[in-house]
C-alpha cells in the first residue's frame, strides 16, 4: 500500500494553486509578491497537469473473508 | 372440557392463532377480484378474492393501496400477499394485502414487488438518503465478479478518465444460490478496507441470473455502506433491488466506472483554468502600474519648472506693466504739482513784488542787490528795477555826511 495517493497529492497541489490563484486576484499585493505567488502558481499548474498526464491507475485485489473458503471465484 | 367460553375469547383465540401461523401469517394468493370497493373517505380498499372453489374477504389499508400503479377491477386475477386473521366483530376471516399484482407477472415479480414496498417503507430507498458521490476518490472499492468483462470494462474506463484514483477489486460470485452471502462478504470487506466510494458491479444477464441482487440482504449490505456505493447491474432496461437502495443507479457496469470519476480532461481544463487566472491577474496588476506610472508621469508634467517659469515670466510681465502705470501715474501727480509750485512760486516771485510798487535796487556794477545802507559810497552806480522797466542812478552824499 502506498502511502500518499495519487489523488491526495494531487488535491494538496490542487488546493495550494487554488489558494495562490485566490491571493493572487484579490489584488493589492507589491510587484515582488505577485511575482513569486505567480512563479509558485506556475510550478504548482505543472505537477498538477504532470500528475494528470503520467499517473497510472494502481488496482489491487482483496478477497473478502468468504464464508465459502473453497469457493472457485474463476467459475 | 365442558366450560363455555365467551364469544370473543373464541374469536381472540382464532385472531392469535391465525396471525402466528408461519405459514398463514405470510402468504401469497391467487385469486379473482370480486366486489372491489375503495372506501372514498378513509381510502380503505375491500374486496375479496375467488375462484372456482372459494371466496376470501381481503382489506388492503389505505397506506398500502396508495402503492397501487391503478384499482384492479372486478374479474382481475391477481396475485395478493398478506396475512389471514379475523375480524372478531363480524367473524369473517379476512386476508389483510399488503401487496396486490396482476397474476400475469409472475410470483418471482410478486415478491419482488413485496419486498420493494416493505424496504421503501422502512426508508431504505429514501432519496435524502442518498449521498452525493466524492468529487475525486481516493480509493474506489469494486465489488464485481474477478474475471469477467464487467470488471476489464470498468479498470479500462477508471484507467482512461482518472488514473490518480485507486481501485480495490474484491471479488464475489454474482449469480447462483451462494451469490447472496458472497456479495455480501465482499461488501462488508470493501467497507472495512477504506475506501471512499464503492462500485458494485454485474454485467448483464437474464432476470433469474440478476436475482442476487433483488435479495433482501444483498440489499440490506447496500443500505449499510459507510461511503457512496454506484450499483451498475445488468443492462440498461434492468432494475434490481440494491438499484433502489444505492445512492446512484448506473445502467451498466461501465456507466458506473464513468460516473465513478471526472475526466482527466476536465480536470486538466481547471488546472488551465487556474493559468489564465494567475496570467490575468499578473496582467491586471501590470496594467495598473502602468496606469499609475503615467499618473504620476502627468502630474510632474504639471508641475514642471518650465512651465513655472513660463507661469513667473508671465507674472514678472504683470509686474512691470503695473510697474509702469504706477510709474506713469506718479509722474503725472508729480507733473501736476510741480505746476501748482511753479504757480505758488510765481506769486512769490520780486517781479510780483514789483508789481504791487516795491522797487529792487542793485549795484549797477555788480548787479548785487543792496539791502543796506552800509558800505554804500556817495556816487555809487545803481539799477533800480520797477514794474515796467530799469532806472539807472547814482547815490548822493547824505546830510550827517556834511555834518560830520
Amino acid at each position: 500500500m502506498s502511502n500518499t495517493s495519487d489523488v491526495e497529492t494531487y488535491e494538496a497541489l490542487y488546493g495550494q494553486l487554488q489558494a495562490v490563484v485566490n491571493r493572487l486576484e484579490q489584488g493589492d499585493l507589491p510587484l515582488a509578491e505577485a511575482l513569486m505567488l505567480y512563479e509558485q502558481g506556475t510550478r504548482l499548474a505543472d505537477a498538477c497537469q504532470k500528475l494528470l498526464d503520467h499517473a497510472e491507475l494502481r488496482v489491487q485485489e482483496l478477497r473478502s473473508n468468504e464464508v465459502y473458503p473453497d469457493l472457485d471465484l474463476e467459475a | 372440557m365442558h366450560q363455555a367460553l365467551s364469544v370473543s375469547a373464541v374469536t381472540t383465540y382464532l385472531r392469535e392463532l391465525l396471525e402466528s401461523h408461519p405459514l398463514l401469517g405470510d402468504l401469497w394468493v391467487q385469486g379473482e377480484i370480486a366486489e372491489f370497493k375503495r372506501h372514498a373517505a378513509s381510502g380503505h380498499c375491500y374486496f375479496s378474492l375467488k375462484d372456482e372453489g372459494g371466496l376470501v374477504r381481503a382489506v388492503m389499508w389505505r397506506s398500502n393501496a396508495v402503492r397501487l400503479s391503478q384499482l384492479p377491477r372486478m374479474g382481475d386475477l391477481v396475485l395478493a400477499h398478506g396475512y389471514l386473521s379475523l375480524y372478531a366483530p363480524r367473524g369473517d376471516l379476512q386476508l389483510y394485502v399488503d401487496t396486490l399484482v396482476p397474476a400475469g407477472v409472475g410470483l418471482l415479480y410478486a415478491r419482488f414487488e413485496a419486498l420493494r414496498a416493505r424496504l421503501e417503507t422502512e426508508g431504505l430507498f429514501a432519496v435524502e438518503r442518498k449521498r452525493p458521490l466524492p468529487m475525486l476518490p481516493r480509493r474506489i472499492g469494486l465489488v464485481t465478479a474477478p474475471g469477467g468483462a464487467a470488471l476489464q470494462d470498468m479498470l479500462t474506463i477508471l484507467a482512461r478518465r482518472c488514473p490518480l484514483s485507486e481501485v480495490l477489486v474484491v471479488p464475489c460470485l454474482v449469480q447462483g444460490e451462494r451469490a447472496p452471502a458472497s456479495i455480501v462478504a465482499a461488501l462488508t470487506t470493501v467497507y472495512a478496507a477504506g475506501v471512499d466510494l464503492v462500485i458494485l458491479a454485474r454485467g448483464g444477464g437474464s432476470l433469474e441470473d440478476l436475482w442476487a441482487f433483488n435479495d433482501e440482504a444483498v440489499a440490506r449490505a447496500v443500505f449499510a455502506s459507510p461511503v457512496p456505493l454506484i450499483t451498475g447491474v445488468g443492462h440498461e432496461t434492468d432494475t434490481t433491488m440494491v438499484d433502489y437502495v444505492a445512492d446512484l443507479r448506473a445502467p451498466t457496469p461501465s456507466a458506473a466506472a464513468e460516473l465513478a470519476v471526472p475526466e482527466r480532461d476536465d480536470l486538466s481544463a481547471l488546472v488551465w483554468q487556474s493559468r489564465m487566472r494567475l496570467d490575468q491577474s499578473v496582467d491586471a496588476l501590470l496594467n495598473r502600474m502602468q496606469a499609475d506610472l503615467a499618473n504620476a508621469h502627468s502630474t510632474i508634467e504639471r508641475h514642471t519648472p518650465l512651465r513655472r517659469l513660463a507661469r513667473d515670466r508671465q507674472q514678472v510681465d504683470d509686474l512691470g506693466r503695473r510697474l509702469d502705470r504706477a510709474v506713469d501715474r506718479t509722474t503725472a501727480m508729480r507733473q501736476l504739482a510741480l505746476q501748482g509750485l511753479v504757480a505758488r512760486l510765481a506769486t512769490l516771485s520780486p517781479q510780483a513784488t514789483l508789481q504791487r510798487g516795491y522797487a529792487v535796487v542793485r549795484h549797477a556794477t555788480t548787479g548785487h542787490v543792496l539791502g543796506s545802507t552800509t558800505g554804500i559810497q556817495a556816487g555809487t552806480p545803481l539799477q533800480i528795477d520797477l514794474r515796467d522797466g530799469t532806472l539807472a542812478a547814482v547815490t548822493l552824499p547824505l546830510a550827517e555826511e556834511e555834518s560830520e
